[in-house]
């Protein structure tokens, strides 16, 4: 019997329903308003009163209104056909939505149920699994969805029979398994999952030891992101967060990319729905939506949602984790989700943290991001979600609630600067604040130096060295001016800016310039830097200066072109003419 | 609104604060409407039988044996093409004793679009100035604020863009407009003959804060009808956002709500999320623009409005005084046009964005040697033409009183920097400066 109850208080979406039984903390019930069924999740109990919040508006309840509780939590459904969709931030297909409009009530299927798929199986009768263990495939787009053991499954299983190949429906039985107590139980190609609870039916977690290549120059070459790592994007508005997390999206080495637009703009995502249909895949050539799954909750969506939204995308992560694939999970913005946070506790009168945030706020993001990580399977294969979420600080002040929480949690910190975004640096992550801590580990510099150049890492930070330096004599300029300082300084400040120009500029909306390979990075970074190690000689700041534009200037040009084609050679054979000119032996 | 017979009648209050009354009541629907002591109210927050209600135009005076009416339904808004060319106050009722609106009841603050039956905006609004078609162009389907200090004339530039956007509708809220403001509007519509593509809802600073509230819910609610159903181009003007929210922290200041940074609800990225992202272009042509002011104090964006307002909305459009030429112009630095993307040099030339690019640089190194002098450092013969090449900019270019063509703007541009520089410190795509460079 389920749990009945009755709406007694109503404050926005916060509800208060007397039950007549027992309900658990996040169970799902819904509220029945003259037929249209609401959406909701118990976040506190007191005696008989479940406090819920409404995944919708409350518009035109009333106290008395009857609220059935499902005896679940708020689960998200896995199964073959999530790719390419686009759902809200409760996985209702957005697509089989009726209207313009969005009905309150108008809840459509996660997946799409009379869809045949063509399932080969993996295993054979006898055959001893566990909660994960992959059962059979089916093809999905490019992808080989496996279909597995669901996680809610306890302790160890025999496979008492499984379907030959051949097409079947998601939910017809493709296995039956018995447990350790001789029950059998059927299992289809759906399973069901609590979005607050980590997947963690993998052997185990070790730390990431390899990099997720991006394309973008100033994340990959200065401050790399490893597969299965975390990493974060703070900025003012219009510096360039979601133009960035786009690049990413579009050009990162993952299989899978699960984009979480939390409260942002739904003009955005309509732009995902536009282009990413014609985009290829720069890896594979096929449309970058076939590797792409949208949980999109914009702004003007119930705010409560906005919450779930990034559990869900992240549950959907884990379970493409599991079939051994590199998930990219962008979230953007956390701090819309953080938002929804104080304004539930606000109605709660919870007793408010710092800027009237909940106290608890630290330990949600980091148990968050904590779910991210490089998995080894318990049949040996790895597989990954990485995370990069962006954080919308408050006026900009990265000494806020959020910013500092997500610090804590997150191991890359791509800091976007006003300044920079303001001269049109972009992207304007600040090569100086910001830092990503796999640069750090002993395994992620062997794995680097392996696969780009043995020295490969001392180069990296030599030309942090440099920008850092190039600033300094920057200041320097600045007070004494262009005269008061010996030449050296604009030397040094110059040979900073080709690095700033040449490596950390990029052109998201050029064709050739908005992706640069790792080979290409290496490229340039080996051009450019050998530049920082020649001298040259001049007669005053005015011919350095001017002499340093025209080597910038050839350089970006090589950026724009085709890498190592007639074009770019030709304006790598100009760079020599000018670098002939005024080179000290 | 009249009272009708069904409805239900209560003359007990047992609490009164300065903005909410509270009342045993059975039966009441959540966000429905009330009339309190003739005062129009809206259920915010029950509790068993316990009811509160917010009093748009404030408690002052209500005694606890006030009469309250319950409605029954949350604040409607009736539509039809009779809204056209008329002036409602911020409940939706004609101005000038004017006669009902003959339509369909429609509830404000309604759902929002299916973001997959949205398309994404791709028609650019001309208004002539150069500061947003050149540097900052405009989109259907778009929200942008004005950001300006109190003393810009943000109302006269908004007039402006929205007579020369040819817009099948506009639709004006105005928050908190001195009566001077509502009048200036009012003439300027009336002298364009545009009167009958003109509907305005209007709070003005006479009434009470509390009000304004509703304008931009009803304004919008009209907007979607002419969108929705008749396929139209919509431009909402809203002014001054700032003191709607305003309006805002004082209700909630009033209900004993947590505020958060500068004494705003917690709730204020929501609330204005919910107003702004009412910008849609539909595939079938229809569209809502909003353009709206967000007024600040002295010129900090950091203040939770703006910078809210900034998280938003697709760009702002920051107003200021250039110290030089004397002229109010776009600040092409802080301006920002984010969807200008989609039709720059697709809709428009193709040296558009490069131009443009080149131009606002040139301007930045200007703005460097500006700095340069005023520490007290000697110029270099480059600074100098930056200067000269600034001024002009400014004077053709970024100042509002210009109204020319987008070619003529890309032209002008071109002619300056033939004027004060070489090809090679323009550094635009040599194909490009072949073509344009003038002679
Ligand atoms: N890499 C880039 N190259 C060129 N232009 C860029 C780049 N990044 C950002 N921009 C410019 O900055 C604008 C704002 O960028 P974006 O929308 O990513 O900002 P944001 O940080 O996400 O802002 P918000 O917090 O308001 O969402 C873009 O519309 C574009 O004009
Ligand atoms: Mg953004």
């Amino acid at each position: 019997m389920k749990t009945q109850g009755k709406v007694t208080g109503i404050v926005s979406n916060l509800v208060i329903v007397e039950v007549n039984g027992p309900v658990a903390q996040n169970e799902i019930c819904y509220i029945d308003l003259a037929g249209t069924k609401l959406m909701a999740e118990v976040i506190k109990v007191i005696g008989k009163l479940a406090y819920v919040q409404v995944f919708e508006s409350t518009r035109g309840l009333r106290v008395g209104t009857p609220v059935e509780f499902q005896g679940h939590m708020l689960e998200v459904t896995l199964g073959p056909g999530l790719l390419s969709k686009n759902y809200d931030g409760l996985q209702h297909d957005l697509s089989k939505m009726k209207g313009i409009f969005l009905q309150r009530g108008d809840y459509t299927d996660a997946l799409d149920f009379d869809s045949e798929w063509d399932f080969t199986p993996l295993v054979e009768p006898g055959a001893h699994v566990i909660a994960a263990d992959w059962l059979g495939e089916v093809p999905e787009n490019w992808v080989k969805h496996k279909i597995m053991v669901p996680f809610t499954f306890d302790g160890k299983y025999t496979v008492k029979s499984i379907v030959p190949a051949g097409k079947y429906k998601l939910t017809d039985t493709i296995a039956v398994l018995v447990d350790s107590n001789g029950n059998e139980h059927k299992v289809t190609m759906v399973q069901k999952w609590p979005v607050k609870k980590a997947i963690t039916a993998y052997k185990e977690k070790p730390r990431p030891f390899k990099i997720m290549e991006t394309g973008v120059r100033v994340i990959d070459t200065l401050n790399p992101i490893a597969e299965g790592g975390t990493g974060f994007i703070p900025g003012p508005f219009g510096c360039g967060k979601t133009v960035l997390q786009h690049a990413l999206s579009k050009q990162a080495n993952a299989d899978m990319i699960i984009m979480a637009a939390c409260g942002e703009r739904a003009n955005e995502v309509v732009e995902i729905f536009t282009e990413f249909p014609h985009l290829d895949d720069p890896r594979t050539g096929r449309k970058l939506m076939e590797r792409t799954t949208i949980i999109c909750n914009t702004s003007n969506m119930p705010v409560a949602a906005r919450e779930a939204s990034v559990y869900t995308a992240m549950t959907i992560g884990e379970y493409y984790r599991s079939m051994g694939l590199k998930v990219l999970l962008l979230a953007d913005s956390t701090s819309r989700w953080a938002q929804a946070l104080r304004e539930m506790s606000n109605r709660l009168e919870e007793l408010p943290g710092p800027d009237a945030f909940p106290m608890d706020l630290p330990a949600i993001i980091a148990n968050f991001y904590a779910r991210a990580g490089f998995v080894y399977l318990n049949n040996g294969n790895t597989g990954s979600v990485t995370f990069i979420g962006t954080v919308s600080p408050a006026g900009g002040n990265l000494k806020e609630p959020v910013t500092e929480s997500t610090k804590k949690a997150a191991r890359c910190f791509y800091a976007l600067s006003q300044q920079r975004a303001d001269s049109k640096r972009y992207p304007a992550i600040d090569p100086m604040d910001s830092y990503s801590k796999y640069l750090e580990y002993p395994e992620i510099q062997e794995y680097l130096n392996k696969n780009i150049s043995p020295d490969w890492v001392k180069m990296v930070m030599k030309a942090k060295n440099i920008i850092q330096r190039g600033r300094e004599a920057y200041e320097q300029i600045n007070i004494l001016g262009d005269d008061g300082v010996p030449l050296d300084y604009h030397d040094r400040y110059w040979k900073a800016e080709i690095i700033d120009f040449v490596i950390l500029q990029q052109d998201a909306f050029d064709k050739i310039d908005s992706n640069s390979p790792l080979e290409r990075q290496r490229y340039m970074l080996e051009k450019v830097m050998s530049i920082c190690d020649t001298n040259f000689h001049f007669d005053g700041f005015e011919q350095c200066s001017s002499y340093y534009k025209r080597i910038i200037n050839v350089l970006k040009q090589m950026n724009y072109s085709n890498f190592k084609s007639e074009e770019f050679y030709n304006y790598e054979k100009e760079l020599e003419t000018i670098l002939n000119e005024r080179r000290v032996q | 609104m009249e009272i009708k017979a069904f409805q239900r009648i209560y003359t007990q209050l047992t609490g009164i604060t300065k903005a909410t009354v509270s009342l045993r009541a059975q039966g009441v629907a959540n966000e429905e409407l009330a009339m309190v002591h003739g005062r129009l109210a809206q259920v915010v927050k029950i509790m068993g039988d316990m009811v509160t209600l917010q009093v748009f135009s404030g408690t002052e005076g209500i005694p606890t044996n006030a009469e309250v009416v319950f409605f029954g339904e949350p604040p409607k808004l009736k539509v039809g093409d009779d809204l056209a060319g008329r002036f409602f106050d911020a409940y939706g009722r004609p101005m000038f004793g004017d006669s009902e609106v003959e339509g369909e009841p429609r509830e404000i603050g309604g759902p929002s679009v299916n973001p997959l039956r949205r398309k994404q905006p791709s028609e650019l609004i001309a208004t002539g100035i150069a500061g947003i078609d050149l540097n900052n162009t405009l989109v259907t389907g778009q929200k942008i604020p004005f950001f300006a200090d109190p003393d810009q004339p943000f109302n006269q530039v908004m007039a402006m863009v929205a007579l020369r956007a040819q817009a099948d509708k506009i639709i004006l809220g105005g928050m908190g407009l001195s009566n001077d403001d509502f009048l200036f509007f009012k003439n300027v519509f009336e002298n364009a003959g545009a009167l009958d593509r003109i509907i305005s809802f209007v709070n003005t600073t006479e009434q009470p804060p509390v009000e304004r509230l509703l304008v931009p819910d009803m304004a919008l609610t009209a907007a979607e009808y002419f969108a929705v159903e008749k396929k139209e181009k919509v431009l909402v003007l809203l002014t001054d956002m700032t003191l709607y929210a305003d309006a805002l922290s004082i209700v909630s200041n009033r209900m004993d709500q947590i505020p958060s940074k500068d004494s705003m609800p917690g709730s204020l990225y929501s609330d204005l999320a919910k107003i702004y992202e009412k910008a849609v272009q539909f595939p079938d042509g229809g569209s809502i623009t909003i353009i709206a002011v967000t007024t600040l104090s002295g010129g900090d964006i950091t203040h939770a409005i703006p910078d809210n307002t900034g998280y938003i909305t697709e760009g702002q459009l920051f107003l200021r005084t250039d110290s030089d030429t004397g002229k109010v112009i776009v600040d092409p630095f802080r301006s920002l046009s984010r969807l200008k993307q989609l039709v720059i040099g697709k809709k428009t030339r193709e040296d558009h964005p490069q131009v443009m690019n080149a131009a606002v640089r040139l301007y930045a190194d200007a703005a460097n040697a500006k700095t340069k002098l005023e520490n007290g450092f000697d110029l270099t013969e480059y600074d100098e033409r930056a200067l000269k090449f600034a001024h002009d900019y400014s004077e053709k270019l970024l100042a509002i009183d210009v109204n020319i063509e987008v070619d003529t703007m890309l032209d002008t541009a071109w002619q300056l920097f033939a004027k004060y520089f070489s090809k090679t410190e323009v550094a635009i795509k040599n194909e490009l400066v072949q073509k344009y460079w003038p002679n």
